[in-house]
C-alpha cells in the first residue's frame, strides 16, 4: 500500500525525523493561504500522487512570489503523472540546500532482511545511479534481532558525510526511521533527497513510504490513509470474496485455481495468439457460490467473449468441481461460450459428468487454451 | 534417497486442532507420513485421530522425538510459532500459512537460523518425497516415485508440471514448494545444491515466476555447480508491471523481475526454458537421452 508524501512526513514528524511538512492544498485559495503561512517568499509546490518521477513530469516547482505560486499550482493541480491525476499539492517552505543525499530502508529479498541504501548522489533517480554507477551506492543489511545499533548508524553516517556534526544528527534520524519502519510494517522508507542545509541542518525534504499489505490487519491507522484507484477497488472487492483478481485488456476471461497456474494460463493464451481479459485465482474449493461470484466478475467486463475455466483438481477432486460447476451454471445465463478443463484427482469422473453440459471440455491445458483462443477469434 | 524428508522424518503439526491442520493431518497420515504429535495450546492431552496433542512444541520434541514441524496457524501468530519450533530444537519448519507480514518472517527466519533450524515457506504447499513422506497440502496421488527433483514457487502450477511428468513416466525424488512470498526460507540455490548431491535425483524441474531475481541467481548457480539436467518454466510473461499476481512476491517492479529477464538468464546459462508447462518432461528427456 502506498501513501502520499505529506502523509509520510506526518509520520516522520511523529517519530522525531527532522522534515518540513508544509500544507496540503486542493485549490488556489488553500495554496494562497498556505503560502501566507510561510515566512520566506521562496516555496515549493509538489504534486501528491502515488507515483514516482514527479519532478520530470513537471509536478514539482520552486516559486518565488505569489504570482508564480498561483500559476504553478494551477498547472500542477489536474496534471496527469504516469496515469495518476494530481488532485492535491503540497505547499512548503523551500530550504537553502548545501548538499543532497539518498537514503532508504527497504526489505531486500536476497539478504532476507531490511537494508539501508545510501548514496551521495541524492535528488536524482536512484535506479539510474544503480545501473550506471553502482559503485556510488552502498548497502548495509540490518540484523533483525538487534535493529540498528549506534555503531551501524555511525558507519552509515560516515559513508554519507564528512563532518561529524552531521553524522551526529544522522544517527538518531536513521534509528528513528528504522523504528518507524518496523512499528508501521513499512516495506520501504525513502528520503530522496536527504539534504544538509547551508545552516548545517540535516533535513528530509522528501518522504516516500510503502506498506506491507499482509500487515494491514494490525495497522488500521495506516490502512485509513489508503486512496485506492478504481482498479484497486475492484481488486479489493474481489479479495474480500476470496479471489485474487487483476483486470487486463483482452477478450478471454480466465477462472483458475492457484496463482501460478493462473499466470501460466494467461501466458499460454498469449502464446497461442489470444488475449487474456484478466488474472483470476479462485483458490481451492468446489463451492458453486464461488463459481457464480467469479462468473459475475468475468461477465461484468464487456470485452469478454469466451470464458476459460482451468482447474487442477488436487485435494478438491475433479468430480466435486464438476458438480459445483453444473450447480453454479443453473443460475447463470450467458451466451458466451465456456471452455472447461479439469485435470488431476478423479479427472475421469469429473469429465464424464461434464458430458452433455453446455461447456466445451478439454482434457489438457494446451487443448483448452487452443479452443478458447479459436472461439475468441470467431466471436470477435 | 530424497531430500529434506523421508520415512524417518518425525513430524509435529502446529495448529493440529484447527480446520486445515486437522484435515491435512488426516491426509498426511493416510499417505504414510510419520506424524508423531500435534500442538494446540490448552488442548494438551487430547488426540486428533491417533496423534497425541501437546500444549507446545517443546513437549512434542521431548516426548515424541519430533524433528520437523508443519505450521497451520493463522498469519498473526506465525512469527511466534516458527520461533517456538526452532527453540524446541526442530530442524525443519514448514510454513503453509499465507499472508504472514514480511517483517515477521525476516525476524523469525533469523531467529530460527540462529538456532540451526531451516524454514520452508511461508505461503507454500509443502513438500513430498513420493512413497516416503508428504508434509504439506499437496495431493499425494498425482505424484510418483522417481528421479526428478521439482522446485517451485507455486502450488497448482507444480501439480500441473508433476502431472505431466508422471504421465510421461518420470517420477519425482522430492517435490518442494518454496512459496510465493518475497521473503521465505529455503530457496532455489539451497535446493539445487541438495538435489545435485542426492544420488537418486537424476534431473531437476525448476518452476519460477515474476518478481525478485532469485531465478537469475539460480541460473548462475546451475551454470557453475549443477551437472544434472535442469529444465525451467517461468510464469508471468503476460503480467503487467506493478501488479501483484496473487502471490505477494509475484510483482514486476520498476523494470526488474520480469519473466523475460529470467528466461534469458536461464538460456544464457544453457538451461532449456519451456514455453508452456507441458513441455518440461520433453525437455528433460531430450537432455537425459543426449547424456546417455
Amino acid at each position: 500500500m502506498k501513501i502520499h508524501e505529506y502523509q509520510a512526513k506526518d509520520l516522520f514528524l511523529a517519530y522525531g525525523i527532522p522534515t518540513i511538512t508544509g500544507n496540503v492544498c486542493h485549490d488556489k485559495e488553500s495554496c494562497l493561504q498556505a503560502y501566507t503561512g510561510i515566512n520566506s517568499p521562496i516555496a515549493v509546490v509538489k504534486a501528491q500522487v502515488h507515483t514516482g518521477g514527479r519532478g520530470k513530469a513537471g509536478g514539482v516547482k520552486l516559486v518565488h512570489n505569489q504570482e508564480e505560486l498561483v500559476s504553478n499550482a494551477l498547472k500542477i493541480l489536474g496534471l496527469e503523472i504516469n496515469g495518476f491525476k494530481t488532485e492535491k499539492v503540497l505547499v512548503a517552505e523551500a530550504v537553502d540546500i548545501a548538499s543532497e543525499y539518498y537514503l532508504s530502508l527497504v526489505v531486500d529479498r536476497n539478504s532476507k532482511s531490511v537494508i539501508m541504501i545510501l548514496s551521495r548522489e541524492g535528488g536524482i533517480d536512484i535506479e539510474d545511479v544503480a545501473k550506471k554507477t553502482p559503485e556510488k551506492i552502498h548497502k548495509i543489511p540490518i540484523d533483525p534481532l538487534v535493529g540498528i545499533t549506534d555503531f551501524k548508524a555511525r558507519e552509515a553516517g560516515f559513508y554519507l558525510f564528512d563532518e561529524f556534526e552531521i553524522v551526529k544528527q544522522f544517527v538518531p534520524m536513521i534509528k528513528n526511521l528504522y523504528t518507524l519502519m518496523v512499528e508501521k510494517d513499512a516495506g520501504l522508507v525513502e528520503i530522496n533527497p536527504l539534504v544538509v542545509t547551508k545552516q548545517g541542518r540535516l533535513l528530509a525534504i522528501d518522504a516516500k513510504m510503502t506498506f506491507d499489505d499482509n500487515a494491514l490487519y494490525r495497522q488500521s491507522e495506516i490502512e485509513s490513509l489508503a486512496e485506492l484507484t478504481n482498479e484497486e477497488i475492484v481488486e479489493k472487492e474481489a479479495k474480500n470474496k476470496g479471489f485474487s483478481f487483476v483486470a487486463l485488456n483482452g477478450k478471454i476471461g480466465c477462472m483458475v485455481n492457484g496463482a501460478g497456474l493462473a499466470m501460466s494460463t494467461m501466458d499460454t493464451i498469449k502464446l497461442y495468439g489470444g488475449e487474456p481479459a484478466n488474472f483470476l485465482d479462485i483458490g481451492g474449493s468446489s463451492n458453486p457460490g464461488k463459481v457464480i461470484e467469479a462468473m459475475k466478475l468475468l461477465l461484468s467486463d464487456p470485452n469478454v467473449n469466451v470464458v476459460l475455466i482451468n482447474i487442477f483438481g488436487g485435494i478438491t477432486r475433479c468430480d466435486d468441481v464438476a458438480k459445483g460447476l453444473i450447480e453454479a451454471f443453473k443460475s447463470i445465463s450467458t451466451d458466451i461460450p465456456i471452455v472447461v478443463r479439469l485435470s488431476g484427482t478423479n479427472e475421469k469422473e469429473g469429465n464424464e459428468m461434464l458430458k452433455g453440459s453446455p461447456f466445451f471440455s478439454a482434457s489438457t491445458m494446451g487443448e483448452a487454451i487452443k479452443k478458447a483462443v479459436e472461439l475468441s477469434h470467431k466471436n470477435s | 534417497m530424497s531430500i529434506l524428508i523421508d520415512k524417518n522424518t518425525r513430524l509435529v503439526v502446529q495448529g493440529i486442532t484447527g480446520r486445515d491442520g486437522g484435515f491435512h493431518t488426516s491426509k498426511m497420515v493416510a499417505y504414510g507420513t510419520n506424524v508423531v504429535a500435534g500442538t494446540s495450546p490448552g488442548k494438551g492431552g487430547a488426540f486428533v485421530g491417533s496423534v497425541p496433542v501437546f500444549n507446545g512444541v517443546k513437549e512434542a520434541v521431548e516426548k515424541e522425538g519430533a524433528d520437523t514441524s508443519i505450521i497451520f496457524i493463522p498469519a498473526p501468530f506465525v512469527k511466534d510459532a516458527i520461533m517456538e519450533a526452532a527453540d524446541a530444537g526442530v530442524k525443519l519448519i514448514i510454513c503453509i500459512t499465507e499472508g504472514v507480514p514480511t517483517l515477521d518472517m525476516i525476524f523469525a527466519r533469523k531467529y530460527a537460523y540462529s538456532k540451526g533450524a531451516k524454514i520452508l515457506g511461508p505461503n507454500c504447499p509443502g513438500l513430498i518425497s513420493p512413497g516416503k513422506s508428504l508434509i504439506g497440502i499437496m495431493p499425494g496421488n498425482i505424484f510418483s516415485e522417481g528421479g526428478t527433483g521439482v522446485i517451485s514457487r507455486s502450488g497448482t502450477l507444480t501439480y500441473e508440471v508433476v502431472y505431466n511428468l508422471t504421465k510421461e513416466g518420470m517420477g519425482q525424488s522430492t517435490a518442494v514448494g518454496i512459496g510465493g512470498d518475497p521473503v521465505a526460507g529455503l530457496y532455489y540455490i539451497d535446493l539445487l545444491e541438495m538435489f545435485q548431491n542426492d544420488p537418486d535425483t537424476h534431473s531437476i524441474a525448476l518452476i519460477g515466476e515474476i518478481g525478485g531475481d532469485a531465478e537469475e541467481q539460480a541460473a548462475r548457480y546451475i551454470k557453475e555447480k549443477v551437472t544434472k539436467p535442469v529444465a525451467v518454466y517461468i510464469a508471468g510473461s503476460s503480467a503487467p508491471q506493478g501488479k501483484r499476481m496473487g502471490h505477494a512476491g509475484a510483482i514486476i517492479s520498476s523494470g526488474s523481475g520480469s519473466a523475460e529477464e529470467k528466461q534469458d538468464a536461464f538460456r544464457m546459462a544453457g538451461v532449456p526454458v519451456a514455453d508452456e508447462p507441458s513441455q518440461i518432461p520433453k525437455l528433460l528427456n531430450t537432455y537425459l537421452k543426449s547424456k546417455v
